[in-house]
């Protein structure tokens, strides 16, 4: 009889299913894993030191650029640490805003989540499906930023600019006929909120076909049921927050727990999982996708009622309006002084988190009173839910390790950072 | 019960509960507890706030390094400026400063039992930043002292595993220490003659776009006036 012995498997970084560029070095035992080491860093472009040479506004951009998927949510905890330095407060409807938006972006995360792990443990369909809908949420953020992807809309003092009163529409072109056009264009005759409504008013819906492609699929259940399974202990100890920390039955949400922005005049449940294994998981941010819409829906109707301003007056931190600078000298010094050096905070330390849709993503900014950070860390939160992959990975087999990777929902902008 | 009334509640079990450690200070400030503790105090007082039921942190949510070497510092002397221009008044000199409190390692914890975050600090020394690691306490701290590790230099005394994590592999220098230039040291490229890639020394120069200013009025709170921070050597 052969002789059988350990060997080592390279996994990535150019693995379709290493969600970008993991590298796992993994040892086996025939097809079952033995130890798990993630190499991490191969998109590391030093976020926290490129801040700290920049004025605190230039670096919204980058937030964008950390959790590339859920763009806006990774805005608003560094926006809100600024906030909380600066001792300001965004306008409510600002607050409102900030928080449809939020939600919209974690409807964003989860479809790409749940396109890609499906896709990982080979649903072809679900991507399709996914991809769809994103289509039509990236069109919100385009409609109020003019980004598709990379937004900086958020601001400290509140967000960029009120939502649009109307919602940009398709143009007949070369590869779309005048029919085509006015299909497209259905949904898009009113203003940004008709569009929003109407999306969260047929999206149960589409969450429910996705359900019944997967909830009860018995390849489904193979492929995640007790696999990847946590203890609350082990999360808590793990360091995991969001849907990974729900997954595993405790009921801890930023939103609910210690809410900011609208979060506490809106209604919405937080799921919880029983067995924190990958099926859990899945169903946790399922019922997300139901309660987000639930959200955007209660703040469509409290924008549509309450008109006001979107960003603060004070203009040492928000530009003076462009009508003001051209017979006002002070508005236009403070919009100089305001694009040249940007705002000194006082001096000390904050620290200011958000429930991102993979879990608590926070901001620690060391500030000494200059215009720039002294020291800005980010609190990314798939990082530490990586770091668990060796504990949730060991003793499963090597088809596992691609589910654990598509339920950690990982995204390498921010682990990287 | 509100975010304060927390707080107060757990500013209140500290000062029981960390009676035998005088050493210890708390600031409070923004809503957020600070509690700076002396770097040989560290593991006792972490196992506490572990372990005691009424404060249980059961989660550390982040760990991270700080380099206070330039805290405080401009680069543009504000008086000076109108002579000197931009370019020639910003400088990059590491200044003289009191080698015992260079490096700071900062963890946030959570309590989720109690809904409280406290932030704890230590100070540590330029020439031998070493810290007991708190991986034994909380599991999460593995990989978040790799990464002040590798980012700082900052040595975690127990770690099981103590390697870089996100530089690059035979990287030299810790990239976050503020001696270190933001351009870096090295670049990369395709080397057609050897037919590999290689490292040579950087080839552009460090600009500062716009400079570092601390102003010393207040434009932006009524009544703060600037101070050296806590823990901060004079």
């Amino acid at each position: 009889m052969a002789e059988i012995r350990n060997y080592t498997l390279n996994f990535g970084p150019q693995h379709p299913a290493a969600h970008g560029v993991l590298r796992l070095v993994l040892e086996m035992d025939g097809e079952v894993i033995e130890r798990a080491d993630p190499h991490v860093g191969l998109l590391h472009r030093g976020t926290e030191k490129l801040a700290e040479s920049k004025p605190y506004n230039q670096s919204i951009g980058y937030m964008d650029r950390l959790d590339y998927v859920s763009m806006m949510c990774s805005e608003h905890g560094y926006v809100r640490a600024i906030e909380k330095l600066l001792g300001i407060e965004a306008p409510e409807r600002a607050q409102y805003i900030r928080t449809m938006f939020d939600e919209i972006t974690r409807i964003l995360n989860h479809l790409m989540w749940l396109g890609t792990h499906a896709l990982d443990v080979g649903a072809m369909t679900m991507f399709l499906y996914c991809f769809r809908e994103r289509e039509d949420l990236m069109d919100c953020y385009e409609a109020v930023s003019g980004a598709r992807m990379h937004a900086t809309y958020y601001r400290p003092g509140g967000v960029y600019r009120d939502l649009p009163e109307q919602m940009p529409r398709y143009d007949t072109a070369q590869f779309a006929s005048t029919a085509e056009a006015k299909r497209r264009n259905a949904t898009r005759e009113g203003s940004l909120l008709d569009f929003i409504e109407d999306f969260v008013d047929r999206f149960p819906a589409l969450v429910d076909e996705y359900e019944t492609l997967l909830t009860d699929n018995r390849i489904w259940k193979q492929r995640t049921v007790g696999i990847g399974v946590v203890t609350p202990e082990r999360a808590l100890q793990l360091g995991f927050t969001g849907p990974m920390l729900r997954g595993s039955g405790i009921a801890w949400d930023l939103r609910k727990k210690q809410p900011y922005a609208a979060y506490d005049q809106v209604d919405f449940d937080i799921p919880i999982g029983t067995n924190g294994d990958c099926y859990d998981r899945y169903l946790v941010r399922v019922e997300e996708f139901r309660q987000s819409a639930r959200i955007i829906k209660q703040c469509v109707h409290w924008l549509r009622a309450n008109p006001g301003p979107v960003m603060i007056g004070d203009h040492k931190v928000s530009p003076p309006k462009r009508a003001d600078m051209k017979d006002d000298m002070e508005a236009l010094i403070h919009h100089f002084k305001l694009f040249t050096e940007g705002y000194c905070p006082p001096p000390g330390e904050v620290y200011a988190a958000v429930e991102a849709p993979k879990g608590e993503f926070g901001c620690y900014i060391v500030s000494d009173g200059a215009n720039k950070p002294y020291r800005l860390k980010i609190r990314a939160p798939g990082f530490p839910h990586l770091a668990a992959m060796d504990e949730m990975a060991r003793g499963h087999m090597l088809a596992d390790v691609v589910a654990i990777i598509g339920t950690m929902d990982i995204v390498f902008g921010e682990i990287d950072r | 019960m509100t975010p304060e009334d927390r707080l107060d509640e757990l500013e209140e079990k500290l000062e029981e509960l960390l009676e035998d450690f005088e050493d210890c200070q708390r600031v409070r400030a923004r809503g957020e507890l600070t509690l700076t503790v002396p770097r040989d105090q560290l593991m006792p007082v972490m196992s506490l706030l572990r372990q005691k039921r009424a404060l249980a942190f059961e989660q550390c949510i982040d760990v991270c390094g700080v380099d206070y070497a330039t805290y405080g510092q401009s680069e543009w002397v504000t008086s000076k400026a109108a002579n000197s221009g931009f370019g020639r008044a910003a400088t990059h000199d590491l200044p003289q400063m009191d080698p015992h409190n260079r490096f700071a390692v900062v963890y946030h914890l959570l309590s989720v039992t109690h809904n409280v975050r406290l932030r704890v600090k230590t100070f540590l020394d330029a020439g031998r930043p070493v810290v007991d690691s708190v991986v034994g306490i909380w599991s999460s701290a593995l990989w978040f002292e790799r990464e002040a590790f590798d980012m700082f230099g900052i040595m975690f005394r127990g770690h099981p595993d103590l390697r870089r994590i996100l530089t690059d592999y035979g990287f030299i220098g810790h990239p976050f220490r503020k001696d270190f230039p933001l351009i870096g040291q090295v670049e990369m490229r395709y080397d057609p003659e050897q037919q590999r890639v290689i490292y040579e020394p950087v080839s552009i120069e460090p600009r500062t776009l716009v400079p570092r200013v601390i102003r010393e009025d207040s434009r932006y709170e009524a009544g703060w006036k600037p101070e050296p921070p806590t823990g901060e050597a004079d």
